[in-house]
């Protein structure tokens, strides 16, 4: 491997913003073949590094080699016509526009007077569609696909241009097993092509399992490059965030209260069917189940933000219902939603007012917004989350993920909810923080709130919960507690196979 | 999947049944309200209705492209107005006298091109400065406005060719001129939006810009030749119009760029861009004129006219997204 020419190397990568040095003389070689992990926590550098690479910012300094060839990025186009293709984590695509029209955009196939090819747009995306093994055509409108099917279209953008180095961003997030192993099909055949992948994650599992070495990140400065066959978790995470991570088990357990929350027979039209379970103060319960197996919607539905069509919801042994998302909260319902940016934060606002935003109507003084009480909730919260930001003028959406994740909790238990659901709690967090919001789960619990945790990371529900629900396509599988709950009955009980060969 | 397909046909095919509901109900209704002998659906009315929808029609296909590109103009009355004053000034300047008939594709082109002029610096501006589409062509609207009334005051500007208005008055196939360039147009911008890689690319920016911008699709040159085509085409109408009337006030034009959103919005276009279609804003053009004739028919006077419009405009709109809902498992707002 030593004597081949690098498919990229990165050397003395600097990029500065205003008042922060992003990336600070970051170096990084990637052979052919291999697939490199770039790993760090949140806000230390990857994705700038990555749209460094990709085209879309300009280094202060430094210099980008393809194939020991001194390259400059000007644009995407630019960076995918070098061979270079960044696949991002945030979706980018038009969804009322064809799988085909996707794929290609930006460089349709051009007839005379400027038409588009049409039958040579649709055999090439047929071609790509058929090496990646999934189950839509090259005409389906975007807009009606899942969130895994969009990102496996996402993925086949990589695959129009004859690749030199490829850049995954956290390409699992939305992926069911079953896809993970097409995609990891395709980076191995990526691989087997010649092509370097850089593959960003946050999934340890994964990390291992595909890749060949890793470089880790921190704080903007390269921490060094470990061979993956030669490292274990540890090693890595301690490069990532300097300390090591405690990632066993939930075993403490706290004394249970009476039943905060109780669910009978509840329905939803077709996305759930006869769920039961119940909640108690003190406890955390976790929803564990596949893509689409109706946990999020189960949330919104005791959130009042959809309209139960069987069952009951009793709240305190008070049987209730929850016509709006106001009525939840006022009656102590409180939701953490899947997608942080989009339903949790509005991130054009400042952290002070995004945590004070349920209640901001009780803040005041006279007819005005008393800005002292919003400053001493955001203060109350930001000491007890541990919330790391400059002040509370902050805009949110420039703040990391782990921290943007602690505002949205922060929000809600300045509420003083009697229940917290918590969905997906880590999606695209790094480990440090991971670990800082688990502890927090488990510590809320402790103080009495009754916990739902909804997560498609088994490690994440066995670390966290008292009680696992496990769920199939719309219906409890199976519910287990802790002592009893082993990695092989939860994952047959989320794909439906309980009962029948236990 | 096929399911789709359906939905998305009945979305489509909603203006056009709206259209024939209200050739049913002023036939019927005409019946008994009718102030003039004649049936609604008579054959040179209809004509005369595709005539009628011309102006505003051409332009509501330019403002189709823009906003399904993501932007909105605003200034096409005011561009609609100046063209009409070059076209008709323009024929008085003493070189062009000289030129005899000649003179009349000259008016033209330069009627065209001052469209032309407008929309770029429209479109400049939004490309360059990067400020809201609202806002420039606020501004432009009242910056060209502004220009129509120093070109002559108060004082309508008038010049009657009779060649002109032979032109525009003539009937082809028994479609008048103004039809004629109305669904010419309307063929060839959806050719422009579904064949070919600009007006693809201008799905793609109205759909998701970020993922335009990401994927290297230029932005701005696209914004830039669809504010272009809109001034092209508010030129064009004006044209059509002024060729047959011979005068023009420094007011006309006035609300046509609300009148042609309002056309646009009732054939399904997205304000948020990224979905619409030119057929769909046809059809949006001729249900507003039906409505217009339609009541004029059953007797009553301008001003309910118009607020019958704006209500079922806001009715129409209200139909189409409970129509999109999902029943109980979508998600309440």
């Amino acid at each position: 491997m030593t004597d081949q020419t690098p498919a990229l190397r990165l050397e003395g990568i600097v990029k500065t913003f205003p008042g922060v040095r992003a990336l600070d003389g970051v170096s990084l070689t990637v052979m052919p073949g291999e697939v490199h992990a770039l790993m760090g926590e949140n806000g230390a550098g990857k994705s700038t590094l990555m749209k460094v690479l990709g085209g879309i910012l300009a280094p202060n300094e430094g210099q980008i080699f393809i194939e020991e060839q001194p390259t400059v990025m000007s644009s995407p186009m630019n960076a995918k016509a070098k061979g270079v293709v960044f696949i991002h984590q945030e979706l980018s695509l038009a969804d009322e526009l064809t799988v085909a029209e996707n794929i290609f955009l930006g460089e349709l196939p051009k007839k005379s007077f400027g038409r588009v090819d049409w039958q040579r747009l649709y055999d090439e995306t047929d071609a790509i569609l058929k090496t990646l093994n999934v189950g839509f055509a090259a005409r389906t409108r975007v807009g009606d696909l899942s969130i895994a099917n969009q990102q496996m279209v996402e993925i086949a953008r990589a695959l129009t241009v004859e690749p030199r180095a490829v850049i995954f961003d956290e390409p699992t997030a939305s992926l069911t097993d079953a896809e993970k192993v097409v995609l990891f099909e395709v980076i191995a055949d990526l691989q087997s092509r010649g092509v370097g992948v850089i593959y960003i994650s946050h999934r340890m599992e994964e990390i291992f399992k595909i890749t060949d070495r890793i470089s880790v990140l921190r704080d903007g400065q390269y921490r060094g490059t470990l061979n993956t066959a030669e490292t274990n978790e540890e090693e890595v995470t301690q490069l990532m965030i300097g300390r090591t991570l405690d990632l066993s088990r939930n075993e403490s357990t706290h004394e249970l209260g009476e039943v905060a929350l109780e669910v009978r027979g509840l329905s939803c039209g077709g996305l759930f069917e006869d769920v039961s379970f119940s909640v108690r103060r003190g406890e955390v319960v976790g929803f564990y189940g596949l893509v689409g197996a109706g946990r999020t919607e189960i949330a919104e539905t005791l959130f009042g933000l959809r309209e139960p069509s069987a069952g009951t919801i009793h709240l305190a042994g008070e049987e209730v219902s929850i016509h709006s998302p106001a009525d939840a909260i006022k009656r102590g319902i409180s939701l953490v939603p899947e997608d942080r940016k989009g339903q949790g934060l509005i991130l054009g606002m400042n952290c002070r007012d995004n945590m004070t935003l349920p209640q901001v109507s009780d803040l005041t003084a006279g007819p005005f917004v008393s800005d002292g009480a919003e400053v001493a909730i955001f203060d109350q919260y930001r000491d007890k989350l541990d919330i790391r930001t400059p002040g509370w003028r902050q805009l949110v959406g420039n703040l990391s993920g782990g921290n943007q994740q602690k505002i949205v909790i922060g929000k809600w238990l300045s509420m003083r909810p009697e229940v917290l659901i918590v969905d997906e709690p880590t999606r695209g967090i790094d480990v440090g923080s991971k670990s800082e919001i688990h502890n927090l789960i488990r510590e809320l619990a402790a103080q009495g709130y009754a916990v739902i945790v909804i997560s498609s990371e088994m490690p994440e529900v066995l670390h966290v919960s008292d009680r696992i629900v496990a769920m199939f396509s719309g219906r409890v599988m199976r519910e287990f507690t802790a002592e009893e709950v082993t990695e092989d009955s939860l994952i047959q009980a989320i794909s439906g196979l309980t009962g029948k060969t236990a | 999947m096929k399911n789709e397909t359906r939905a998305n046909l009945i979305k489509q095919g909603a203006i056009w049944a709206f259209i024939l509901v209200e050739l049913a109900f002023f036939s019927i209704a005409g019946e008994f309200l009718s102030v003039t002998e004649t049936a609604f659906m008579d054959f040179d009315n209809m004509l005369l209705l595709l005539k009628q929808s011309a102006p505003i029609g051409i332009i509501a296909l330019g403002m189709t492209i823009i906003m399904i590109n993501g932007n909105i103009d605003l200034s096409v009355g005011a561009t609609f107005a100046l063209a009409a004053i070059v076209l008709l000034d323009s024929m008085t300047w003493p070189f062009m006298q000289t030129l005899g008939n000649w003179a009349i594709p000259l008016a033209w082109l330069f009627a065209l091109a001052t469209g032309v002029v407008l929309g770029a610096i429209s479109g400049l501006i939004v490309w360059k400065t990067g400020v809201d589409a609202f806002i420039v062509t606020l501004g432009s609207m009242l910056g060209y406005r502004g220009l129509v009334f120093m070109y002559n005051g108060e004082q309508p500007t008038s010049h009657l060719n009779w060649t002109l208005v032979d032109f525009a008055e003539a009937q082809f196939l028994g479609l008048h001129t103004a039809t004629w360039f109305l669904l010419g147009a309307a063929i060839l911008l959806w050719l422009l939006m579904t064949r070919t890689v600009h007006g693809r690319n201008a799905y793609a920016i109205g759909n998701n810009r970020d993922a335009a911008v990401n994927a290297g699709i230029r932005v701005g040159p696209h914004f830039l030749w669809n504010f272009m085509l809109i001034g092209f085409l508010a030129a064009l109408s004006a044209v059509v119009f002024y060729s047959e009337s011979g005068s023009v006030n420094p007011n006309d034009g006035m609300l046509y760029e609300l009148w042609a959103i309002t056309a646009v919005v009732l054939g399904g276009t997205k304000l948020s861009g990224g979905y619409g279609s030119i057929i769909s804003t046809l059809g949006g053009v001729i249900a507003i004129q039906l409505l217009r004739k339609g009541l004029g028919h059953i007797g009553a006077d301008t001003e309910t006219v118009n607020l019958v419009i704006g209500l079922i405009l806001i009715a129409v709109l209200f139909l189409d997204r409970q129509l999109n809902r999902k029943g109980k498992e979508e998600l309440r707002t």
